[in-house]
């Protein structure tokens, strides 16, 4: 039964695949995304960035600017009433460069005028001399100190070690690999765009703006702004997706300072190619690890040394840091540890969060080690992960107990039982699109290679290091309706449909109503951290629960019976022990009920100098399985099929899973075979969609996915994020699969044609 | 901006007379691009889409020959009758962008843009081709070879409309190859198209120099050596011709591959087509 034909009343509730309350408008292209916001007189404003990845600015002369009719303002970082700088976790990024430029795009200046045209020929009317300076762009040059520092931070944002156990163990069995990770990019399809509407005055501004987390946003805006929070408000515009690359700052603050300069409403749109340079992207990152176990395979000790290339910024780069070392060890259960991690400053461009934060670099080189050890002892992949699965209660090399529900051994299990693709290369109706090279017709199938490729993850969920995570949700019942409020950022995942879902199941009620999505209530966190669900979900329930305690008292004092008796059924009010039942429409007529709530997570502790501490909060598992055909002599791959079995705790909306799952996994192939932004000496080759490489529906394989629901005890409605696991095994299974096909050591993504051939 | 939106074929010839400078617009799917980037601003406009006497083609079954109009899309192009008559340039046609680009994408454009990588370029290269190209003086019929002369440089001259492509409708193998590292929709590192007339190969390269290369003395070494009757050729003769392919490619390294494999790959996409047509 699909929730749109259930008896009214009951559609929508948790478990069930409730619609999604803005898809028709999506589909159907009516939905106001951000960059369709416009307002009475507004002004276009631009930005005006950096071609040089590292130089000192000289001079700026914005007098052949001003002389363009039209242009209404033109600031740089004089402009700034407030705090110069703003940043996630450190604040040591510009607002606009001042004295230096570090990467190819800062932002220096910034125009308002008329038209979009007015702005472009503002912008290159901006005089700006530079003296070129030499730039940072190996990270290890970082690390090893040989860079003077490019930022009075200095060159290394955070080193950690992880030191636990016995460091003396060595062997009997070893493996040891460096693997790579290129660039990849959030690319969202909807791209940054703000309206800043500034109040009479300049008393205060609301922004419209596409971001992820709308209070941090406000937070940093205030600051650079010289503004009290109260008088900095955020609106939440349509969203194109995100995936950790809303997180910081882009355009936030140089809208508002346009309209506050100007005294008129502004809008900023990037474009693609800015696009590419306005956010930060997944970081790039060598890691090297040496594995020791003994002769069955066991895992006796994990070596390792990660180097991220955290770009000119620090953004998320030290929390990243940390995701990584932390899960150097897979979800293999193992003792002992030597981790070295470094996260470091360079010119290329910044790098934050993106989907599977850290972890996806982790995962990509446990996971090829897994396949080596395998090897090593003659064991096949699937073997050699059973006999070292993690369970629950069992240690990390962070000192820290695995509580969460760890179903490792069961999904490794379901997965093998998942079908094969029972087609022969090429499929039966030799469709050229189901070979490598696809269109171009490139394969002859008795060319064609066939592998089969393993991975599995562990990936924590939420906010580490003893970050007070937290969510806030008011919910109003009144009439049979139910208003619900949060400051959630909805980007795509689909919390606005969960919400009208909790609502339901809670409260009885057929309609939920969703207020605007603002900062005019507390906070609700990122959306990001797979963290939605469990925080704001957390959040909506609770003050649903409250909302109902209030209603059963009520009705309980009005019938002279116990609230405890009382319970919903269906849309109904019940006496669990009487003859009561009343519908909540009519037991809350003329009435209202109105309650907020915080959901907090426990707290997480910071780790010490050896690494050691209860950091995470909680865990989620995924299992992948990839098929793929190869053309070896041409490097061309075809994934034929992924297949995925995922610990989800509960599938609150088996669609939303379903579609989380499949997105994330188109995302793990596209790192695992095109998607890299090329940094030439800091410069940028591929920023557009001609050049910078996504799979289409041409290249996505089929999926099949089972899962494991087993309910988190500490997780408010039993359910794990599903966001990011998808993304983080499903890269290394790829390339499993595709070393598998042709016998060769593969240890940089994306792969390349190139490296399959000359490899 | 001035936009002229002729609607016959004597009034675009008279636009593009009129103001040679002006930029000939068809289904836009290269300019849009250009324009939208800020790499071209144009001052002035004739677009063509809407001229009859482009979009239409011609068979001649005494010539055996397809005079096929500018306009005419790729959607078309990778269609019956259009794919039966020169089955590689429908090939080709197919991976041109996505259905979305195919139904706007003409072919007077990719001829007009004459990128390296145009997808419809070695095949017209292969089959020796003739570009029409139509001024209100007059028309010149220009052989393919000689009418692209560098990468987006042409011999076309200001005031002259690409009116048509004519093609002979041939009996024998043909076929077009093209790398990319998306299954479609991408464009090519490395592409290759081969013709075989009775008793002569032509191979086109495209991708891997400043124009379409064709493969003089890989053609010469397959036209003597392999059995047109039998239809059949020694593995050592495809060998020598994917070795004399690779040498003729003139590649470059860029962002998009490099020069080694794209030399590579000319190699092994020419074998393999070389295999498909003599087996
Ligand atoms: C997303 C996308 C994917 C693409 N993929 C491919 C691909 O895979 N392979 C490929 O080869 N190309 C590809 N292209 C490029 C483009 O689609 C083709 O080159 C197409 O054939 C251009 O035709 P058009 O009608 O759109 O040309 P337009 O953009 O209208 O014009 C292109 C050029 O030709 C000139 N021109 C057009 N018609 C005439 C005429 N009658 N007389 C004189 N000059 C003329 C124009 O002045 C201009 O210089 C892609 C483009 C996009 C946007």
């Amino acid at each position: 039964m699909s929730a749109v034909d259930a008896p009214v009343g009951l559609a929508g509730r948790l478990g069930q695949s409730a619609v999604r309350p803005d898809g028709v408008a999506k589909t159907q292209g009516t939905f106001e995304f951000s960059g369709d916001l416009s307002a009475d007189g507004f002004l276009w404003g631009a930005t005006l960035r950096s071609p040089h990845p590292h130089a000192r600015i000289v001079r700026i002369d914005l007098s052949g600017a001003w002389k363009i009719d039209g242009v209404q303002a033109v600031i740089t970082a004089e402009d700034v009433p407030g705090r110069l700088t703003y940043g996630l976790i450190s604040h040591d990024q510009p607002v606009f460069a001042h004295e230096v430029v570090r990467f190819v795009g800062e932002p220096v200046a910034a125009v308002a005028a008329d038209h979009p045209d007015t702005c472009r020929r503002a912008l290159e009317a901006i005089v700006v001399e530079y003296e070129v300076l030499t730039s940072l762009t190996d990270p290890e040059q970082a690390v090893d100190g040989s860079f003077p520092p490019i930022h009075p931070d200095g060159n290394v944002i955070r080193h950690q070690r992880i030191v636990r156990g016995d460091q003396t163990i060595e062997g009997p069995v070893v493996v040891e690999g460096t693997y790579e990770l290129g660039m990849q990019d959030q690319a969202f399809l909807g791209l940054e765009a703000a309206l800043a509407v500034p109040d009479p005055g300049g008393a205060g501004v609301e922004l419209h703006i596409a971001t992820q987390w709308l209070h941090e946003d406000r937070k940093q805006l205030a600051a650079c702004l010289d503004l009290p929070e109260e008088q900095v408000r955020l609106v939440l515009g349509g969203v194109g997706g995100a995936f950790g690359a809303r997180e910081d700052i882009s355009l936030q603050v140089h809208s508002c300072l346009l309209a506050l300069r100007t005294g008129r409403p502004v809008r900023m749109a990037y474009s693609r190619h800015e696009s590419f340079l306005g956010h930060v992207h997944r970081h790039p990152c060598r890691v090297w690890m040496r594995h020791h176990a003994d002769e069955s395979g066991r895992l006796l000790r994990v070596e390792a040394r990660f180097v991220f290339d955290g770009g000119a910024y620090a953004s998320t780069s030290s929390a990243v840091l940390i995701n990584g070392i932390t899960h150097a060890q897979g979800p293999y259960h193992c003792d002992n540890a030597t981790v070295d991690g470094w996260a470091v400053r360079t010119n290329n461009l910044p790098c934050g969060a993106m989907r599977g934060f850290g972890v996806v670099q982790a995962c990509f080189a446990h996971e090829g080690q897994m396949d080596k050890l395998a090897a090593a002892i003659g064991v096949d992949p699937v073997e050699i992960r059973l006999r070292n699965a993690m369970r629950t209660g069992d240690h990390l090399i962070t000192g820290q107990v695995v509580e969460s529900v760890a179903p490792v051994e069961r999904l490794i299990r379901e997965l093998a039982e998942l079908p094969l693709p029972t087609e022969p290369v090429g499929g039966h109706d030799h469709d050229p699109m189901r070979l490598p090279g696809g269109a171009g017709l490139t394969a002859d199938p008795a060319t064609i290679r066939r592998g089969i490729g393993w991975a599995i993850s562990i990936k924590n969920l939420m906010y580490s290091e003893a970050f007070d995570d937290y969510s806030t949700a008011r919910v109003r019942l009144a009439d049979g309706v139910a208003t619900v409020k949060f400051a959630t950022a909805e980007v795509g995942q689909g919390f606005v449909t969960l919400a009208g879902q909790i609502a339901r199941s809670v409260l009885g009620v057929g309609d939920v109503v969703l207020d605007r999505i603002d900062t005019h209530i507390g906070s609700a966190g990122s959306t990001s951290a797979s963290r939605q669900t469990w925080m704001s979900g957390g959040a909506v329930d609770g003050a649903c629960r409250l909302v109902r305690e209030r209603l059963f008292e009520h009705l309980a004092a009005v019938h002279d019976l116990e609230p405890f008796q009382l319970a919903i059924d269906g849309s109904d009010v019940i006496d669990t022990v009487g003859t009561l039942r009343v519908s909540v429409a009519e037991a809350t007529a003329g009435l209202e009920f109105d309650e907020t709530f915080e959901h907090h997570h426990r707290p997480t502790e910071d780790l010490d100098e050896f690494g050691q501490g209860n950091c995470h909060t909680a865990f989620a598992f995924a299992a992948h399985r990839a098929v793929v055909d190869v053309d070896p002599e041409l490097g061309l791959v075809k994934v034929v099929q992924v297949a995925t079995v995922q610990d989800v705790g509960r599938a609150l909306n088996p669609l939303s899973v379903t579609g989380q799952i499949e997105g994330g996994i188109a995302q793990g192939v596209g790192l695992a075979v095109m998607e890299e932004i090329i940094l030439v000496d800091g410069h940028v080759r591929n920023a557009s969609f001609t050049d910078y490489l996504l799979p289409t529906f041409l290249d996505m394989p089929d999926v099949v996915i089972g899962l494991v629901e087993e309910p988190e005890p500490q997780a408010p409605l039993g359910a794990k994020g599903v966001g990011e696991p998808p993304t983080v095994s499903s890269t290394p299974a790829v390339v499993a699969a595709i070393r598998d096909a042709i016998g060769k050591d593969l240890h940089r993504v994306p792969v390349r044609p190139t490296d399959i051939v000359f490899g | 901006m001035s936009v002229v939106v002729p609607t016959s074929l004597a009034d675009a010839l008279r636009a593009v007379a009129d103001d040679p400078d002006a930029i000939v617009l068809a289904g836009g799917t290269d300019l849009m691009v250009e324009f939208n980037e800020g790499r071209r601003r144009p001052s002035s406009i004739v677009a063509v889409h809407r001229v009859p006497e482009l979009s239409t083609w011609h068979h001649d079954p005494v010539a055996g020959t397809l005079r096929i109009g500018a306009g005419v899309t790729y959607d078309e192009i990778e269609r019956d009758p259009i794919a039966r008559w020169v089955p590689a340039l429908s090939q080709a046609a197919r991976t041109v962008g996505s259905p979305q680009i195919r139904h706007a994408a003409t072919i007077g454009g990719n001829v007009g843009t004459a990128s390296p990588a145009g997808d419809g370029l070695p095949v017209l290269a292969a089959l020796d081709a003739v570009v029409e190209l139509t001024h209100e003086r007059g028309v010149r019929l220009v052989p393919f070879g000689d009418f692209m002369v560098g990468p987006k440089r042409t011999v076309r001259q200001p005031g002259e409309l690409i009116t048509a492509v004519t093609v002979p409708v041939l009996s024998g193998y043909q076929g077009y190859t093209k790398v990319g590292v998306r299954n479609a929709m991408v464009i090519a590192t490395a592409s290759v198209a081969l013709v075989v007339r009775p008793g002569a190969v032509a191979i086109a390269l495209g991708s891997v120099g400043p124009t379409i290369i064709r493969c003089h003395d890989a053609e010469a070494l397959v036209s003597a050596h392999a059995d047109f009757e039998a239809c059949r050729v020694s593995d050592d003769v495809v060998h020598e011709a994917a070795e004399l392919v690779r040498a003729a490619a003139r590649p470059i390294d860029d962002h998009r591959s490099t020069a080694a494999y794209r030399r590579h790959a000319v190699g092994v996409l020419a074998a393999r087509l070389l295999r498909r047509a003599f087996q």
